[in-house]
């Protein structure tokens, strides 16, 4: 008998879809721990409401030993507390801090007593639950040592040098090898959920369109897919092909800006010049088609905010033929340069047996040989109609993750070309009735180009939300990254964390 | 890669003609900028980009600045690594209250005479993420502004039409 067969057997069953989640004793969410921390189960997403703790859980079904449908295992806390699921299984850590500092709920058996997201600068502690006294403003982090031979310790941030999101990163050093990374994060922490409490579906989709500003179709489409889960929306199925178009779109163009930035970090900026062109191409066209560069606010719940016309997919068609054309040339430059060979192959290898354990997604996962793409499992709309495969490799290196990145433009090249000869007619945007519908609740899964999006959503009865978690594909990524990084030296640093690219306001919130 | 550069020479330049620019970007310029100080740079700003808490969705088109289509160089204007380098710092995001030390210390750590920009409707006054109690609500409320650039990310061309309007209103006021 499968874990949730098993689970469901003795467990309340609340309303939620299209997910089942069981309302379980302390028993049982001990036993899924320990399934969690043996490897019999991936964790999906872990987080609090701020009256029980849940887990997104999917575990091995049948004899074939592929993933079951996922299920969410609820444990309530009256007395605030729970037993710790990172004690066990270290992916849940920083999640488990994060309840902890959001909502107040202590996890029992937890070693590490420090905050996560709380610097000790919101002028309130626990602002999601019962709000505490703040903590002493910026109170010390002590970081973990590292010991041995004299080592020294570089501290890099939160400002970086580069145009990017601001963390800290904390290196101990024997001369150039690195013996341990440590990031803190949280510094872009906006407070998203909050903010999101009691606001109406239509303001709550804009914030969660903004919690990663490179991947807002995907959160877009994560919300509206949830949303329209609880309160039953029929979505027209041309905004279902609308939003994977944006959603192709936007994975070509990160990608493009990606492989350029990684080869840039190895000093060769000929390819960020050329690819930096390409991804300007796609976003001018993104702009022309949908009427903005990034697509932010396209995907609504219900459906998309705007149609595509003949004009629209015929630059989206001379778009693939460009890129089609061009990338090629570029594909081959990077695997014939020696040079840039030499930085990014061997370098910053992820072991599988790691990205297994944190359910890593994204070119992170399938690059370290875990071949997990929310699009094919658990699938949805309309990429179980469309033919694309899932490119993975074993060597988990920088390079390998350029590898997933160039397959993927191509696969997603294809995919757009199967959208726009498929492409349904009809309107594009459906009625979203959610008020005096009684409690309901959404989960779902969304491919971003950076790995699986997880929202839950929580409708009250007069149609705002009452509680939503959104789970960037980063909390399972960002400590990975301290793992490859390990035995490195560390002018490779910022090569291996671009061929990451990890994001900093997905994971702070 | 003899062959793509090769390429390169033949084929036309992607660069851009440069955008208009904005008049009522100049009008806010021409009530900041102190004539004393427009003196000292000349044509040439340095640029040091702070995220003090965006969406990255500003990053990303801040970088397309370094694009070939619009090559921000070509102004005059790059971007450095440290703020110690910098004359203007271009910052981004609702200011968290995570990052307000930051970038308070970003703003002491770089040399007058300097400007700040702030970049995106958030940096306004926290956009969307006003009230939130993990942020200060834009960028004003921490550091002095001296021009804003509004959108949601701005457009790479807004941002030019921005930058150039700081070029050009310190070269005109530094001719008087």
């Amino acid at each position: 008998m499968s874990l949730r067969e098993d689970i469901s057997a003795n467990a309340t069953l609340a309303p939620q879809r299209p997910w089942q989640r069981f309302i379980v004793a302390e028993d049982v969410w001990r036993r899924c721990t320990r399934e969690l921390g043996a490897g019999n189960a991936t964790l999906l997403g872990y987080w609090s409401d701020g009256e029980a703790v849940h887990m997104a859980i999917t575990a091995p079904e049948g004899d074939s030993g592929q993933p079951g449908e996922p299920f969410v295992v609820s444990l309530p806390c009256p007395d605030g507390r729970f037993p710790s699921v990172g004690a066990l299984h270290p992916p849940a850590l920083r999640l488990e801090r994060t309840i902890r500092d959001m909502f107040g709920l202590m996890p029992l058996g937890l070693q590490d007593k420090r905050p996560w997201l709380d610097h000790g600068r919101w002028g309130v502690q626990y602002p999601l639950g019962e709000r505490g006294s703040a903590l002493a403003d910026g109170y010390p982090y002590t970081f973990l040592p590292a010991e041995g031979p004299p080592m020294h310790q570089i501290p890099v941030g939160p400002v970086h040098a580069g145009i990017i999101e601001p963390g800290h990163f904390r290196f101990t050093a024997n001369g150039e090898t690195v013996v341990r990374l440590e990031e803190r994060l949280g510094y872009v922490h906006k407070g998203i959920e909050s903010l999101m409490l009691g606001a109406p579906i239509a303001h709550a989709a804009k914030l969660a369109g903004r919690v990663s500003g490179d991947s807002t179709v995907a959160y877009g489409i994560a919300f509206a897919r949830a949303v329209e889960s609880a309160v039953d929306v029929d979505v027209p199925p041309r905004a279902i092909w609308l939003r994977a178009v944006m959603a192709e779109l936007e994975r070509i163009a990160n990608h493009l800006g990606d492989i350029g930035a990684i080869c840039n970090d190895a000093a060769f900026s000929l390819m960020l010049a050329h690819c930096g062109a390409l991804r300007e191409r796609v976003l001018r066209t993104s702009d022309a088609c949908f009427g903005h560069r990034l697509m932010m606010d396209r995907v609504v719940p219900g459906g998309v905010a705007c149609d595509l016309d003949a004009d629209g997919a015929a630059a989206i068609r001379s778009l693939i033929n460009e890129i089609r054309r061009q990338f090629p040339e570029l594909v081959e430059l990077y695997d014939n340069t020696t040079s840039l060979q030499d930085r990014t192959v061997t370098t910053g290898i992820l072991n599988p047996g790691l990205a297994q354990q944190y359910g890593a997604g994204g070119y992170i996962g399938r690059a370290s040989g875990r071949s997990f793409d929310a699009r094919r499992w658990p699938g949805y709309a309309p990429y179980s109609e469309l033919p694309f495969e899932v490119p993975t490799r074993t060597a988990g290196d920088v390079d390998a993750r350029v590898w997933i990145r160039i397959e993927e433009v191509y696969q997603s090249l294809g995919l757009l070309e199967h959208l726009l000869e498929s492409l349904p007619p009809g309107r594009v945007l459906a009625r979203v009735d959610a008020a005096n519908r009684g409690p309901r609740e959404g989960i779902a899964l969304a491919e971003g180009f950076r790995g699986d999006i997880l929202v839950w959503v929580r409708i009250a009865e007069d149609g705002t939300i009452a509680r939503c978690h959104l789970r960037d594909p980063s909390w399972f990524q960002w400590p990975l990254l301290e793992a490859a990084i390990e035995g490195n030296i560390v002018a490779d640093f910022p090569l291996i964390n671009k061929s990451f690219n990890c994001s900093y306001s997905g994971h702070d919130l | 890669m003899r062959k793509l550069l090769f390429k390169n020479l033949l084929r036309r330049s992607l660069t851009e003609p440069r955008p208009p620019t904005d008049d009522a970007m100049l009008a806010e310029l021409a009530e900041r900028l102190e004539a004393s100080a427009r003196r000292v740079l000349g044509r040439s700003l340095s640029i040091r980009e702070v995220d003090a808490g965006s969406c990255n969705g500003c990053e990303l088109e801040i970088h397309a600045l370094n694009n070939v289509y619009y090559d921000l160089e070509r102004f005059g204007l790059r971007f450095v690594a440290s703020p110690r380098h910098a004359d203007v710092l271009l910052v981004t995001g609702p200011v968290t209250k995570n990052m307000r030390e930051a970038l308070e210390r970003t703003y002491n750590a770089t040399p007058d005479p300097k400007w700040v920009v702030a970049v995106g409707d958030c940096a306004v006054d926290g956009g969307l993420f006003a009230g939130s109690y993990a942020c200060v609500g834009g960028v004003s409320q921490v550091i002095p502004v001296d021009l804003h650039i509004r959108g949601c990310p701005p457009s790479p061309v807004a941002l030019l039409q921005g930058l150039i309007a700081l070029v050009e209103s310190k070269q005109v006021a530094g001719a008087e």
